[in-house]
């Protein structure tokens, strides 16, 4: 069977440990984690994990019941398959030479990205999308020069009946 | 009403109905001990932690309650992992208390500090840091719902010491409410009925049960399914004693080291209702070629068992006692037809397993180990309490000892955990007291928790400790010889004490036989001795456990004697 890119919305009990008890669950069990994001949700108690993993579908069914026998899980949704909205953001340090200056911002302008800073020599721009965007904004950037970047996993929710 | 969090535990204990506690002490558990003390609560003084674990185990076991530990922390924290990660794998339920240092010392590496909750993480069902006193009684209510319901397992709380001596206005707490937390007990009917129609229509089926039913206590349910059904029984090694092992439909145990009849029964079946299993690799050899021709119906608490190792045709999450109690009252409902003739040529083709390929050895002038467990299962009348240590010993016992109960064969079966026997019978003898308790053990495993034999003379427990000796650890030993040529490395040990002098510098009874005719004559006198004994069997250096199947090969496929 083929591996295929999985994302889990995973609701969980908000306390220190808890995870630690899911990557502990992965590495344990040799599952692995592509990205992860963590936050509180509007509940304060409760947590919201967004993960990726590449799983073939026997194991991502494993995965998923494994995760739901912790104490500390409260709700496991698969997203794959479903309707739902993705995002992921990244703060990228471009090197802007004053030739490339123009271009860059054409670039922010096209995939509707931020200027969140400016110095001399450099741009650090704000950009928020579904992966393939991202991909695509990375590899115009990439010639112009990369200093540093910061990415956060996929953060996705399902879609709502209309 | 102002108690300390050491008083605190001691009423929420009290609530739990615990009655006996295996333990050790340490600086930051006084405050504990010495409330402790002054309840009614007994504890066992053990002589090492890991002991205090697998005792705990024992008594869960053979009482079908919950175990109770008690142990300081740092080493006696770390010494209790062996324990709790065997009683993981064989989902029994135990609740660990470790000592802690206190709350504002965490982190700093102080003395015994330990983060004992981040190394039993993969290891327990789940586990806590207590940080405040007023967290205490709910999180230890809450120990004893997770240890003991859904799939039981042990569940470890550490106890800083300011939490246990400070002291707060104390409050029982009302109801326990563990949100994310609901194992499901009743299984779906849709997949029951079509389990039903399975079994209707199976001309070779087989039932295949394991330690669900012990834990869930559905052993009456599973023999009437058997018998109602017509259908053979096997079991894995955690199962033994779910189904009378002197019923003609009762096939001995599956796997590595199963029946010839059994695990053959597993290659030509057409429908396994497997339950309370997880068909783990010792059960199953070669995966893609187990079972081939049956489709699988599998019962079991835990949803992460069903499909983790074997497709199957019928997944039922349920507890294996409601499942096969519903189960029976459908099949009530149906037209079995003449299972009688229905099932002969099934029945008969088993029988022809049995009679051409029973389990055998050859008894001659030197003692054979399965003669000492055939005999001790005779003079028994399959009566006695099996503990065992892990390997040779652990085969025979299964093999040779036929259990008629359930609760009566006690053995470290998914971490196979040599030292288990002897801190196991201790903790049975103690859930049981009027009960025959015996372990059967090997000259290697006994020596790695013989400590405990100081345990036992303290509390006069008289266990008995039957040593099959032949100077390996032997079943390393028969890989070597199988698999290896014969190349017996690091598996010899020739040097092991006088058993018999050892015994009596516990203040036990020593007894050795060396020739088969003195076999009988050490059992009847060990056995009826009220002290701890240890019996030593000198046998046979080279004996092989058979059937065996090599690992990794289908399980049809045996080496046979």
């Amino acid at each position: 069977m083929t591996e295929q890119k999985h994302i889990l919305s995973i609701l969980v009990d908000n306390q220190p440990g808890v995870l630690s008890r899911i990557a502990g669950l992965f590495s344990g069990r040799g599952y692995n984690i592509e990205s992860l994001s963590v936050a509180e949700t509007t509940e304060p108690l409760v947590s919201r994990i967004t993960m990726v993993t590449m799983a073939d579908t026997p194991v991502v069914e494993q995965i998923m019941k494994q995760l739901h026998k912790l104490i500390n899980v409260i709700k496991v949704h698969e997203l794959t398959g479903t309707s739902y909205v993705q995002r992921e953001m990244a703060l990228v340090k471009v090197q802007a030479k004053p030739e490339h200056r123009a271009e860059i911002l054409r670039i922010v302008d096209i995939f509707r990205c931020k200027v969140v800073d400016v110095g001399q020599g450099h741009y650090t721009l704000e950009v928020t999308g579904d992966e393939g965007k991202m991909d695509a904004i990375l590899n115009l950037l990439k010639p112009i020069g990369i200093k540093e970047i910061a990415k956060t996993g996929i953060i996705a929710l399902f879609r709502e009946p209309k | 009403m102002k108690l300390t969090g050491a008083q605190i535990l001691m009423e929420v204990l009290k609530e739990e109905g615990v009655d006996t506690i295996f333990g050790f002490p340490g600086g930051v558990i006084i405050d504990i001990y010495d409330e402790l003390a002054k309840t009614d609560i007994k504890h066992i003084l053990v002589r090492h932690e890991q002991g205090a674990v697998h005792a705990a185990d024992g008594y869960a076991r053979a009482s079908g309650g919950v175990g109770v530990c008690l142990v300081t922390s740092g080493p006696g924290a770390t010494n209790t992992v062996t324990g709790i990660a065997s009683a993981y794998m064989d989902s029994i339920p135990i609740v660990i208390f470790t000592g802690q240092v206190p709350t504002q010392l965490i982190g700093n590496d102080a003395f015994q500090e330990v983060d004992i909750v981040g190394i039993t993480r993969p290891c327990t069902k789940h586990n806590y840091l207590v940080k405040r006193t007023e967290d205490l009684a709910r999180i230890v209510k809450e120990a004893f719902i997770i240890a003991a319901s859904g799939r039981p397992g042990p569940v470890l709380i550490d106890l800083p010491k300011d939490v246990s001596n400070t002291k707060i206005t104390y409050k029982p707490p009302q109801k326990i409410e563990l949100k994310s937390y609901n194992p499901t007990y009743n299984p779906n009917m849709k997949q029951l009925h079509r389990a039903v129609k399975l079994i209707k229509n199976a001309k070779k089926p087989l039932i295949f049960a394991g330690g669900g039913v012990v834990l869930s206590k559905g052993s009456k349910e599973l023999t009437e399914l058997a018998h109602k059904t017509r259908t053979p029984v096997t079991c894995s090694l955690m199962g033994l004693g779910v189904f009378p092992g002197t019923d003609p439909l009762w096939l001995g145990m599956i796997g590595m080291h199963g029946t010839y009849r059994a695990n053959m029964c597993s290659g030509e079946c057409d429908l396994i209702v497997a339950v309370g299993v997880r068909f783990d690799d010792r059960v199953t050899g070669k995966t893609d070629t187990f079972a081939p021709n049956a489709k699988i119906v599998h019962i079991d608490i835990d949803p992460t068992s069903i499909r983790k190792n074997i497709p199957v045709a019928v997944p039922i999450v349920g507890d294996c006692k409601i499942t096969l109690g519903l189960l029976n009252r459908l099949l009530d409902k149906e037209d079995l037809g003449d299972l009688k003739t229905k099932r002969k040529k099934w029945l008969d083709q088993i029988d022809e397993w049995k009679s051409t390929k029973p389990l055998a050895y050859k008894q001659k002038d030197i003692i054979k180990p399965q003669y000492v467990v055939e005999k001790l299962y005779e003079l028994t009348k399959g009566e006695a309490i099996i503990t065992t240590e892990v390997g040779q010993n652990q085969m025979w016992a299964a093999q040779y000892y036929h259990f008629n109960k359930p609760n009566h064969f006690i053995t470290s079966g998914g971490l196979g955990c040599m030292g288990f026997g002897l801190p196991a019978a201790i903790g049975a003898q103690l859930a049981c007291p009027d009960k025959l308790v015996v372990d059967i053990a090997g000259d290697g495993s006994i020596q790695m928790n013989i400590q405990e034999m100081a345990t036992a003379e303290q509390y006069n427990l008289p266990v008995k400790i039957v040593i099959l000796n032949n100077r390996y650890l032997g079943m390393v030993r028969q890989w070597q010889e199988l698999f290896y040529d014969k190349r017996y490395s690091g598996t010899g040990m020739e040097h092991a004490p006088d058993f018999v002098k050892l015994a009596e510098a516990y203040g036990a009874v020593g007894l050795r036989a060396t020739k088969p005719e003195e076999v009988e004559p050490v059992l009847i006198k060990g056995l009826s001795s009220p002290k701890t004994v240890i019996m030593d069997f000198v046998v046979e250096r080279e004996e092989c456990v058979y059937p065996m199947v090599p690992a990794g090969a289908p399980i049809t496929e045996m080496l046979l004697a």
